[in-house]
C-alpha cells in the first residue's frame, strides 16, 4: 500500500487505523505500536524504525498517539452514553443482585408455587427491593442461566439421539431466543390492548418470560431419565406450576385493572385463602 | 435464516394492517375512527384500543415506512 506524500501528521492516524487492522491478534498493543505497524507494511514511510525504542522521541508519533487515544476515550465515552441509552445498565445491574439463598428459594417456588403465602413484592421508597432481599422480586439471573442450560440440555438430548452437530446449538439458541421475544412483544401487545396500568417494565417481562426455561430443563432432563411418560407427566406438572406461578405473580402486580370482577373476587379469594389456614393453625 | 423469515413476517403483516382502507373497508365493520370515539370513561375496552393501534399504524406508515421502502428500492 502506498502512502501519499502528505504531511506527517495527516498521515499517522491512517498508519494508525491500518496498524489496528492488523494487530487484530494482538489486543494489547492497539495503542503503542504505530511505528510496528508502519514497518509491515511495504512502502510505510514514517519515523522510529524499532517498536518502542524511538517512539516518544519523535513529536509526530507523539502527537498521534495523543490524537488516537483521545479519539478511543471519545468513542468509548460516546458508545457507554449511547449503550446506556438503549439498555440501562444501572438498571440491569438491579435485576443480577441475587445471592445462592435467593436462587435456591426462586427456583423452589418455580417447580413448587403451590404452598407460597406472601406473594407481594416489597417496595423500598417506590422502587422494588433487591432480589437479594425478597423472594418475590424478578431477577434476570435465572432466566439467563435457565436459557444456556436448556440449550445445553437439549444439546445433551439431541446427543442421546445421534443427532447432534455443532451447528445444531446455535440455531436451537437463535430459535430459542426469537421465541422468547415474540413472546414478549405478545404480551406486550395485551397489556397495551386491555389498558391496565402496570409497573412492569419490559425487562420484567423478559425476566418473568425466562422463568419458563426452568421448567423446560426439568421436563427435558427427566425425559432423559424416565421415558416418554417421565417426559410428559414432568411437562404436565412443570407447566401447572408456572401457571399458577405466573398467575399469582401478575394479579398482585397489576394493582389497577380495568377488569373489576374478575381480579377483585380472585385476589379477594386469595387473602381469604391466606387468612384462614393462619388462623387455624395458631387456634 | 430463521431470523430472516420472522423480520420479513413481521413486515409484511405491519403492511397488511397498515393497508386496511379507512372508508371503504372499517367503516363498513363498525371499526372505523370516528365510530369509536366518544367514551371518556373508565373503561376504553378492546376495541377502542384496536382501532386506535390500527389508526397509528398507519400514521406511522405514512412517515416510516415509505422512506424505508424508497431506500431499498433505491439500492
Amino acid at each position: 500500500m502506498e502512502y501519499p506524500d502528505q504531511s506527517g501528521f495527516r498521515q499517522q492516524p491512517r498508519v494508525r487505523m491500518r496498524g489496528t487492522g492488523t494487530d487484530s491478534g494482538e489486543p494489547g498493543q492497539l495503542f503503542d505500536d504505530t511505528s510496528a505497524g508502519q514497518n509491515s507494511g511495504p512502502g510505510g514511510k514514517g519515523p522510529a524504525v524499532y517498536p518502542g525504542q524511538n517512539l516518544l522521541s519523535d513529536p509526530m508519533s507523539n502527537l498521534a498517539m495523543a490524537y488516537g487515544s483521545s479519539l478511543a476515550s471519545h468513542g468509548k465515552e460516546m458508545m457507554d452514553k449511547n449503550l446506556d441509552r438503549f439498555i440501562p445498565i444501572s438498571k440491569l445491574k438491579y435485576y443480577f443482585a441475587v445471592d445462592t439463598v435467593y436462587v435456591g428459594k426462586k427456583l423452589g417456588l418455580l417447580v413448587f408455587p403451590y404452598m407460597h403465602e406472601n406473594w407481594e413484592v416489597r417496595y423500598q421508597q417506590d422502587t422494588p427491593v433487591a432480589p437479594r432481599f425478597d423472594v418475590n422480586a424478578p431477577d434476570l439471573y435465572i432466566p439467563a442461566m435457565a436459557f444456556i442450560t436448556y440449550i445445553l440440555v437439549a444439546g445433551l438430548a439431541l446427543g442421546t439421539q445421534n443427532r447432534f452437530s455443532p451447528e445444531i446449538l446455535g440455531m436451537q439458541a437463535s430459535s430459542a431466543l426469537v421465541w422468547l421475544i415474540i413472546e414478549v412483544l405478545a404480551v406486550l401487545l395485551s397489556l397495551y390492548l386491555v389498558t391496565v396500568n402496570t409497573d412492569l417494565t419490559t425487562i420484567d417481562l423478559v425476566a418473568i418470560s425466562g422463568y419458563k426455561y426452568v421448567g423446560m430443563i426439568v421436563g427435558v432432563l427427566v425425559g432423559l431419565l424416565f421415558g416418554r411418560t417421565g417426559y410428559y407427566l414432568s411437562l404436565l406438572w412443570c407447566c401447572a406450576s408456572i401457571f399458577v406461578f405466573m398467575l399469582f405473580l401478575h394479579f398482585l402486580d397489576l394493582h389497577e385493572l380495568h377488569v373489576p370482577h374478575v381480579c377483585a373476587k380472585t385476589s379477594d379469594e386469595i387473602r381469604s385463602a391466606q387468612e384462614s389456614p393462619k388462623q387455624t393453625s395458631f387456634s | 435464516m430463521a431470523l430472516y423469515g420472522l423480520i420479513l413476517a413481521a413486515v409484511l403483516f405491519t403492511n397488511a394492517v397498515a393497508v386496511l382502507h379507512e372508508e371503504r373497508f372499517l367503516a363498513k365493520i363498525g371499526w372505523g375512527v370516528d365510530q369509536s370515539i366518544g367514551g371518556f370513561g373508565e373503561e376504553p375496552g378492546v376495541k377502542t384500543q384496536l382501532v386506535n393501534l390500527i389508526r397509528s399504524v398507519r400514521t406511522v406508515m405514512r412517515g416510516v415506512f415509505i422512506k424505508i421502502i424508497y431506500f431499498i428500492v433505491s439500492i
